[in-house]
């Protein structure tokens, strides 16, 4: 990985509030008090032990879980049980999965312009051009003719964030996007990430990528327990870790 | 340093060749697949001849009358003077050409939607769904715009038969949709009333439907309401298959993995659209076997309206072999009934393969 540092700052919008969150699965109280604010432009990487909560806390912020307590605020606009709102909320941020999660059953191209244009009611030939335009991106465009089936892991996850980027969303959310790659299609999507990151688009990011983490976040969260343990620009993170518990999760997983 | 040499790519090697590779492999591969071979071709050599001596080489195929039937085998010449009887049931003799329309209608309307290349597909589909059933009534049953209305208790024959399967199809594909989505639903009313109807229509033998849709439900209504029979038989049969269908669905439903439903909902997709564009189209591909087998069932459960007294194909069949002047040859009639169910049935089995094989391009690996 590159030790050039990104240094596009972040702005000054808010684009999300989470405030005192708190949810719970039936009695398991997993996120506890969540308070964590993100500018429009600013990158952060979320990590933390294993059932920590992470995943949990970025799939609140687009009502893929819902939150008992506390408020969430994306982009101006309240979560709740509003169905409008969330659709609302939903238009605007984009998600990538850990296991991709294409349908098989549309080809690279439809399954980049199927909500452009259901969604965002955008004629054919234009969404076909946008969804061109990302594919271009991620460097498939030539692949946009067949099945995600038919593609390896990489390309499909590049597909996925092509998919998301074609709805112009505000915010980009990662749910261990290379987690469940082979280690030689690793670094083709963290290139595709860290171009994303270079244009300026508001990241939130869970990866145990710790190389990227440095070069691309500005800041790194820790979780641990459903809480906030700790959170820190990059360098101040890993030189410098104020918590023992961050210590003894850095030591494990940088060797 | 060495550099790997790779190895050329080689022919794969046939491992049989010609028709006397194919039997030794597959017929006469050991001793006790050579016994069963034989013992095959002595059922074969029991069974077949027989059959083909009585049905073709012994038969009688000219003629007008059961006078004509002379010699040992099956006399032909009672299909063939009730054919039309069989087709059409009591529908009028002059009137007969729109049945046929109706028919022919169907076919080259349903072409395009078999071309694969023809552009605007689902509005043409959409379209043909809309307006051929209202084609078909007005062609069928008339009595507005023209045509001479005819009374469905003058429908009959394989007529009638189609028209309960293919009604029955078209109307319980959609509500089944419906009920297995419902049954999945968040919302516990909808999900109560989803889970009631299916249960109780899959609780109760259609024969006991269609029997309590002509006999129970006059005891309901009001004296001077009275609602077609047919279109009571077809309700019954719509429903109790929905039901069906509906749990086929839901199986098809169950086996998405979450990641898509989870995918369609992060980008803003609401739940219709998740389900019309994501779901549905996977899980019923998923679950033709399913539904065929259903509708396959459905086409012979069709048969059973005779407890109501319609004259579906298998009831004039009935009615003909016990006509006096064709007496003693139900044989011929039920072996020509059974022709015609297979026929349908094979070809819709048929139908249902080769859709399997297209939509299964692209998907697997
Ligand atoms: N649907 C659910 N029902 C009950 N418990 C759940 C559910 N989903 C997650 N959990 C629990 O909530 C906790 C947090 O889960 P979460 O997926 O957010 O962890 P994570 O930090 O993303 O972990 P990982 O690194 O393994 O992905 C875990 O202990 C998990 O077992
Ligand atoms: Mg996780």
């Amino acid at each position: 990985m590159t030790e050039k540092k990104l240094e596009s700052a972040a702005g000054d919008k808010l684009m999300i509030r989470m405030e005192s969150v708190n949810k719970w699965y039936g009695e398991f109280h997993v996120l506890k008090d969540i308070n964590l604010d993100v500018r429009q432009g600013e990158r952060i990487v979320l990590c933390g032990p294993s059932g920590s909560g992470k995943s949990t806390t970025i799939r609140c912020i687009n009502r893929l879980e819902e939150h008992q307590a506390g408020r969430i605020i994306v982009d101006g606009v309240e979560l709740t049980s509003d169905l409008k709102q969330i659709e609302a909320i939903r238009r605007e941020v984009g998600m990538v999965f850990q296991h991709f999660n294409l349908f098989p059953h549309l080809t690279v191209l439809e399954n980049c312009t199927l909500a452009p244009m259901w969604v965002r009611h955008m004629p054919r030939r234009e969404a076909e051009a946008v969804a061109m335009h990302f594919l271009e991106r991620v460097r498939i465009p030539e692949q946009a003719l067949k099945y995600p089936g038919q593609l390896s892991g990489g390309q499909q996850q590049r597909v996925a964030i092509a998919r998301a980027l074609c709805m112009k969303p505000a915010i980009m959310l990662f749910d261990e996007p290379t987690s469940a790659l082979d280690p030689e299609m690793v670094k083709e999507v963290l290139d595709t990430m860290i171009e994303l990151a270079e244009s300026g688009m508001t990241m939130l990011c869970v990866t145990h990528e710790m190389g990227f983490a440095r070069t691309v976040a500005h800041r790194i969260i820790f979780m641990d327990r459903g809480e906030i343990v700790e959170q820190a620009a990059p360098d101040e993170f890993f030189s410098n870790p104020k918590s023992e518990r961050t210590r003894t999760f850095l030591g494990q997983i940088l060797h | 340093m060495d550099t790997h040499i790779f190895k050329p790519d080689l022919k794969r090697p046939l491992l049989s060749v010609g028709a006397l590779g194919w039997l030794r492999t597959n017929l006469f591969s050991n001793w006790f697949n050579t016994l069963l071979t034989l013992f095959s071709l002595y059922l074969i050599w029991l069974v077949v001849p027989p059959i083909v001596k009585w049905a073709i080489i012994d038969a009688d195929w000219v003629g007008t009358t059961r006078a004509d039937c002379t010699s040992e085998g099956a006399c032909w010449v009672f299909i063939k003077m009730r054919f039309a009887q069989f087709m059409y049931g009591f529908y009028p003799h002059e009137l007969r050409w729109r049945v046929d329309l109706t028919v022919i209608a169907a076919i080259v309307g349903a072409a395009p939607l078999f071309v694969r290349a023809m552009p605007r597909k689902l509005i043409y589909g959409a379209f043909f769904l809309v307006a051929y059933p209202a084609l078909a009534f007005w062609l069928l049953h008339g009595g507005f715009l023209g045509l001479v209305a005819v009374p469905t208790s003058q429908w009959g024959g394989l007529m009638l038969t189609l028209v309960i399967a293919v009604v029955g199809i078209a109307g319980a594909m959609p509500l089944g949709i419906l009920l297995a989505l419902g049954r999945r639903s968040d919302m516990p009313a909808i999900r109560v009333i989803c889970v009631t109807f299916i249960e109780f229509w899959r609780g109760v033998p259609l024969i006991t439907v269609l029997f309590m849709s002509s006999v129970m439900l006059p005891l309901f209504l009001p004296e001077h309401v009275s609602i077609d029979k047919l279109l009571r038989a077809l309700l019954a049969v719509m429903l109790f298959e929905a039901a069906y269908i509906a749990e086929v669905v839901r199986g098809g439903l169950q086996a998405i993995p979450k990641g898509q439903y989870e995918a369609a909902a992060a980008m803003g997709l609401g739940y219709w659209r998740s389900m019309g564009l994501v779901i549905l189209p996977q899980a019923l591909k998923l679950v033709i076997p399913g539904i065929v087998n259903t509708f396959i069932a459905l086409f012979k459960d069709t048969s059973l309206v005779i407890i109501i007294g319609l004259f579906d194909l298998l009831n004039s069949i009935h009615q003909a072999t016990v006509d006096p002047a064709w007496l003693g040859f139900a044989t011929e009639g039920y072996v020509f009934a059974a022709l015609v169910f297979w026929i349908f049935c094979f070809g819709m089995s048929r139908y249902s393969m080769s859709i399997e094989r297209r939509l299964d391009r692209g998907h697997k690996r």
